[in-house]
């Protein structure tokens, strides 16, 4: 069982964005950046798969700053290859999925499992159209993967707690939406070792022409759509002025 | 290039998803503006009955066939290729839902046309989308590089309202693809386990987020439920990291809630929990980020540290 796990880093949401002089984009410079939380979910499931009745986890991304030390975390984890695809920096979900596409062809693998979304993939999600590349089916908002030979069962999620159950003959990409267990947590210690003990091996993109796209013409802060009406002061203060409301609307 | 506009209906055990009424509803506008014809396109087995309740669509493609008699993701998205390959519709919009995220970008590297996901506004001539970006934080104009693209978008965007409307369309039937021989076959719907508490009943709804840190610290966000008589539910992070049951979480892969009151505890706004709540009667925010998306819905924000607000009011109450 081989399962391919491309994986990617995003910008930590707890950090203030500010929007680049053309105002088209974040203003990366400062950025921080950290493993996208949908990745990490996948990297679960395919870890847990790997406890559970063995597989070789290929933790693969695209070449960007900080990026080996995302794919030193995996190895950390439990990955057993990492791989970098070179030569597609700041490119499209199409082009990036294209990249991968590529370098996964020509690997031996059984699923292909990332995160079902990024909070920054505009150009859409890279699972389905990774598989699309690939030429396999796809399933994405998965919740639960069950392997066995030849396919895999996996668990849909539908919205209002509904869930879908497939089968799917291999190989297949699942877009992960949560794994079966909380993403485990792993020491900065143990990444160190890991940099010391794996090595990471550096593959080129290939062709990247995805023909069509899109492009964006400007970035702002949503305008606030009538907005809440702020309460200052201090806790006691604000504490008061709810009560106040709840009263007022027959709630407490 | 037709000059269609192409809505993918959504629906699950008989019922139209609202998201296919919001997307009818702005397609529509968007189609009167450019002197375009607005398109429905239904897929399933044995479903012609919904075409009735698609009366706003000048005109509606049926696909029926047995393989489409349940969601199926690989069926669905050859045959919406198929249909998109054929008509050429100027704009197919489709719900960046659960069942939309299968779709829109497999027939998009399927038909080589542009796509644009998580969008939350079109211009009225349909050539600007807008898509909510970074959990809300960022709004992100774009247009496409040519005519014949995809837009998936998010739910709760548009009135559904605008799209409900009886009638009787025109409706062609056309013939899916060959779908012999999928590799994914539909097994099994299962329901959510009734929980101990229905959140979706409740007129009070404490609700957390990842600003709670710490399942340690739900007893105080519980007391308050106590207190106003309500209960806790929460946002999706919560749930991952299995602080509380499935059954307690509001938004797009959760439950749709509808309270008097709302409060939200530490949750920043992405728009998949927006989805679920911002029709509360009562919206409550309480972040520590003043930027926080959710102080946009909310009719009440405070910034302000959960451990200092949150003992403030019950000591209240």
């Amino acid at each position: 069982m081989n399962i391919i796990l491309p994986i990617k880093q995003v910008p930590d949401l707890v950090e203030e964005l500010e929007i680049n002089s053309a105002g088209t984009d974040l203003d990366r410079e400062w950025l921080k950046m950290k493993l996208s939380e949908f990745d990490d979910h996948a990297m679960e499931e395919a870890l847990l798969i790997k406890d559970d009745q063995g597989a070789s986890v290929t933790a693969i991304a695209l070449a960007s700053d900080d990026i080996d030390k995302a794919l030193f975390a995996a190895a950390a984890k439990g990955a057993d290859k990492l791989v970098k695809v070179t030569g597609v920096e700041g490119s499209s979900t199409h082009e990036s999925a294209k990249a991968m596409a590529n370098v996964i062809k020509s690997m031996d693998y059984n699923i292909v499992m990332t995160g079902v979304q990024a909070v920054d993939d505009r150009d859409g999600q890279l699972a389905v159209l990774l598989a699309h590349y690939l030429g396999i089916p796809h399933i994405s908002v998965v919740t639960g993967v069950q392997v066995s030979d030849g396919s895999v069962t996996v668990q849909k999620e539908y919205g209002g707690g509904i869930v879908a159950e497939f089968e799917a003959a291999t190989p297949v990409v699942l877009g992960i939406q949560a794994a079966r267990e909380t993403p485990r947590y792993v020491p900065v210690a143990k990444v160190r070792r890991a940099m010391r003990g794996s090595t990471i091996e550096e593959v080129d993109a290939g062709d990247l022409d995805v023909g069509v796209g899109s492009t964006v013409s400007k970035m702002y802060k949503p305008e606030s759509s009538g907005g809440a009406e702020m309460i200052d002061g201090s806790a006691e203060d604000q504490a008061g002025k709810i009560i106040e409301i709840l009263t007022q609307k027959g709630i407490k | 290039m037709s000059n269609q506009i192409l809505v993918v209906v959504e629906h699950l055990k008989g019922n139209i998803e609202d998201i296919s009424f919001e997307m009818l509803g702005k397609g529509k506008e968007i189609a009167n503006n450019i002197g375009g014809e607005l398109v429905a396109l239904l897929l399933g087995s044995g479903v012609e009955g919904m075409a009735g309740q698609l009366g706003i669509a000048d005109k509606i493609i049926y696909v029926d066939d047995a393989n489409l008699g349940e969601y199926n993701p690989e069926g669905y998205c050859k045959t919406v290729a198929a249909v998109v390959g054929d008509k050429q519709p100027k704009m197919v919009m489709i719900g960046n839902t659960s069942m939309g995220m299968d779709i829109a970008g497999g027939v998009s590297v399927d038909q080589n046309m542009p796509f644009i996901a998580y969008v939350s506004g079109v211009s009225a001539d349909g050539s600007t989308v807008t898509s909510s970006l970074y959990g809300g934080k960022m709004d992100v104009d774009s247009s496409p590089s040519a005519d014949g693209f995809i837009v998936s978008v998010i739910a709760g965007s548009f009135p559904a309202d605008a799209g409900r409307s009886e009638g009787n369309p025109a409706v062609e039937k056309v013939a899916a693809p060959d779908l012999s021989g999928l590799s994914v076959q539909f097994k099994q719907l299962i329901e959510p386990e009734g929980g101990d508490v229905d959140i979706t009943q409740q007129e009070v709804l404490i609700s957390v987020g990842r600003g709670i840190q710490s399942d340690e610290n739900l007893p105080m966000a519980e007391e308050l439920a106590t207190k106003l008589g309500g209960a806790i539910s929460c946002s999706r992070p919560i749930v991952d990291s299995k602080w509380l049951a499935k059954t307690r979480q509001v938004g797009k892969s959760g439950l749709k809630v509808k309270p008097k009151l709302y409060l939200a505890l530490g949750i920043s706004g992405a728009p998949e929990h927006i989805e679920g709540m911002k029709d509360a009667d009562l919206i409550i925010a309480v972040n520590t980020d003043p930027n926080a998306p959710i102080f946009d819905y909310a009719h009440y924000g405070i910034v302000q540290d959960l451990f200092d607000f949150i003992p403030a009011l019950s000591d209240k109450l």
